[in-house]
């Protein structure tokens, strides 16, 4: 039982970080129809911007989460700027396309600057575990799961009841209907984009406080496709519904079934699961079916 | 006022649709705009509120001015931001967005907290019905609530103009006689001038002060309401009344084509 309840809080922490990077890929998604494969290196740039801040130039841990969040805004801004702007009204398989290239550009960016060997956080929260009725839960986890929550919860929010969340999810709706508003849908994608950067970012920083940082954790882009196609594509509360569910089965399978594999089922589970998706119910759990009135 | 200048309008750069179009639309009035299938109306609505910019169309000659400014050049928020503002054919509203939601987004390039949430409540003083249905999405009320919406919407932007494209689509007589009704209410005690879009000519000239009927991309024919209800090519081309004013029987239908007498 200890050891069930221990899988669904590592699970349940795991999934609110895969529930925030989702949110971003959800977003874009919504916005423009474009699948964003570069979220994972978002994460990465993340990351190592906050890591070499505190490990490198020993910014107290605060504010350089601050200054990350900055840089993330200020990045996804720009990419929005640079490189989406000048494909408005491309096909979306080439916008696709360019994001892949996009990925490999942050990725091969980020090599160059800092390197490929694993680093580590220098130690934020105290090392001692924390214990709710037996299970034992360590601190970097349970602040990891605070913050993911608080970020989800703001963006909910945010999407709710924000002017800027309205037009948001309008122009997700329907873009020329929008444009006769007056919302500008420029900024609609640079908000995207840099709401996008800055899950991402937050993730990153949470992910590699748990695991230490390398070029390797810009897989969680790839992780993340399980999560949006189980929430649906399209819907903010899949993502995190989503984000959590994968998180806890994953980490389930894998504290239950690796022994009898030899390891790896947490890595192929979250896939078996959007293949089965797929299968059974393409649009998600919550993602939008096109409401035809007849 | 507005005041459409001999405009002409290009898609693609090379399809013709607007050629020396001239319409003016004094303030409070309620202008009608007539026409057959293809012969420009939306594209003449579009060219005003900037919409055309981001379907590749163009206004190549001639000038749109807005209480004497320039707007052909304005992109559509800025446009909207200057009072005119237009609800799109086929009502439009956000799906996936509750009623109430839809009618913030219309207020999108407000800025009073206090102004939208009396226009919300003056919205609903029009529309009782979406009242009722504020927190329902939008995607799955009826046909004409979603016009009401439509228009509700259009009014939370505060509007000096408002370009109404054939609200009347889709909709039962009765239904358009209400949502004409309002049309002219809004018209008459919010002081917003209405340049109206309709091929039901005669629910359109029961509102309208002035009606100018387009073909092919210009004005063929304008005038007061009263001289276009005797018109007798109006009666008969848009009404479909005969010259003793009672409607025309299939018997008396002529077979080649009538040439109308202002080409």
């Amino acid at each position: 039982m200890i050891f069930f309840l221990q899988l669904m809080v590592t699970g349940l922490v795991v999934g609110s970080m895969y529930a925030l990077v989702a949110l971003g890929f959800v977003l874009i998604y919504k916005s423009s129809r474009v699948i964003n494969f570069a979220q994972g290196e978002l994460v990465l740039v993340g990351a190592y911007v906050c890591l070499i801040l505190t490990a490198t130039y020993r910014v107290p841990f605060l504010l350089a989460f601050a200054i990350t969040m900055a840089v993330a805004i200020l990045l996804g801004l720009a990419i929005e700027r640079l490189f989406l702007r000048p494909m408005i009204g491309e096909p979306v398989l080439s916008i696709i396309m360019l994001t892949i290239g996009l990925s490999s550009l942050l990725k091969g960016l980020v090599e160059f600057i800092w390197g490929t060997e694993t680093r580590v956080y220098p130690p934020i929260f105290p090392s001692k575990p924390v214990e709710f009725g037996g299970i034992v839960v360590s601190q970097v986890y349970l602040w990891s799961f605070i913050l993911s929550a608080i970020f989800l919860v703001i963006f909910s929010l945010f999407f709710k009841f924000t002017k800027s969340g309205i037009a948001m999810r309008a122009a997700a709706d329907d873009e020329d209907a929008a444009l006769s508003m007056g919302i500008s849908i420029k900024k609609i994608y640079g908000m995207a984009w840099a709401i996008a950067a800055l899950v991402a970012g937050v993730g990153g920083i949470i992910i590699g406080n748990i695991n230490g940082v390398n070029v390797s954790l810009s897989a969680i882009g790839l992780n993340v496709f399980p999560v949006v196609i189980l929430g649906g594509l399209d819907s903010i509360p899949g993502a995190i519904v989503g984000g959590l569910v994968i998180g806890i089965l994953e980490n389930l399978a894998g504290g239950y079934l690796d022994p009898f594999f030899g390891g790896g089922v947490k890595e192929i589970f979250p896939f078996l699961i959007l293949v089965l998706v797929l299968m059974v119910k393409p649009y998600g759990l919550f993602g939008l079916e096109r409401i035809e009135r007849v | 006022m507005l005041v459409l200048n001999n405009i002409e309008v290009v898609y693609n750069k090379v399809i013709l649709v607007l050629k020396g179009m001239s319409i003016r639309v004094p303030d409070g009035k309620i202008i009608a705009l007539l026409g057959a299938n293809g012969a420009g109306k939306t594209t003449t609505l579009k060219a005003i509120s900037g919409l055309l910019k981001s379907e590749d169309g163009e206004v190549t000659d001639g000038s749109i001015e807005y209480n004497g400014t320039r707007i052909d050049t304005k992109d559509a928020e800025a446009i909207v931001r200057m009072g005119i503002f237009q609800v799109l054919e086929g009502r439009r509203v956000f799906e996936h967005l509750t009623i109430e939601e839809n009618l913030q987004a219309g207020a999108i390039t407000r800025k009073d907290r206090q102004g939208i949430k009396h226009d919300i409540k003056m919205v609903y003083g029009y529309f009782p019905r979406l009242m009722d249905l504020r927190n329902r999405v939008a995607g799955y009320i009826s046909g004409g609530e979603q016009q009401m919406l439509a228009i509700g919407r259009a009014l939370m932007a505060k509007p000096r103009l408002m370009l109404l494209d054939e609200p009347s689509l889709g909709l039962a007589p009765l239904l358009v006689r209400e949502i004409f009704e309002i049309i002219r209410r809004i018209n008459a005690e919010e002081n917003v001038s209405i340049l109206l879009v309709e091929q039901n000519a005669r629910a359109a000239l029961s509102i309208a002060e002035y009606v100018y009927i387009m073909e092919n991309g210009h004005v063929g024919l304008d005038g007061s309401t009263e001289e276009m209800a005797h018109n007798p090519d109006v009666r008969e081309f848009y009404l479909g009344l005969s010259k003793l004013g009672k409607r025309k029987s299939f018997k008396d239908v002529k077979h080649y084509k009538r040439r109308k007498r202002w080409l």
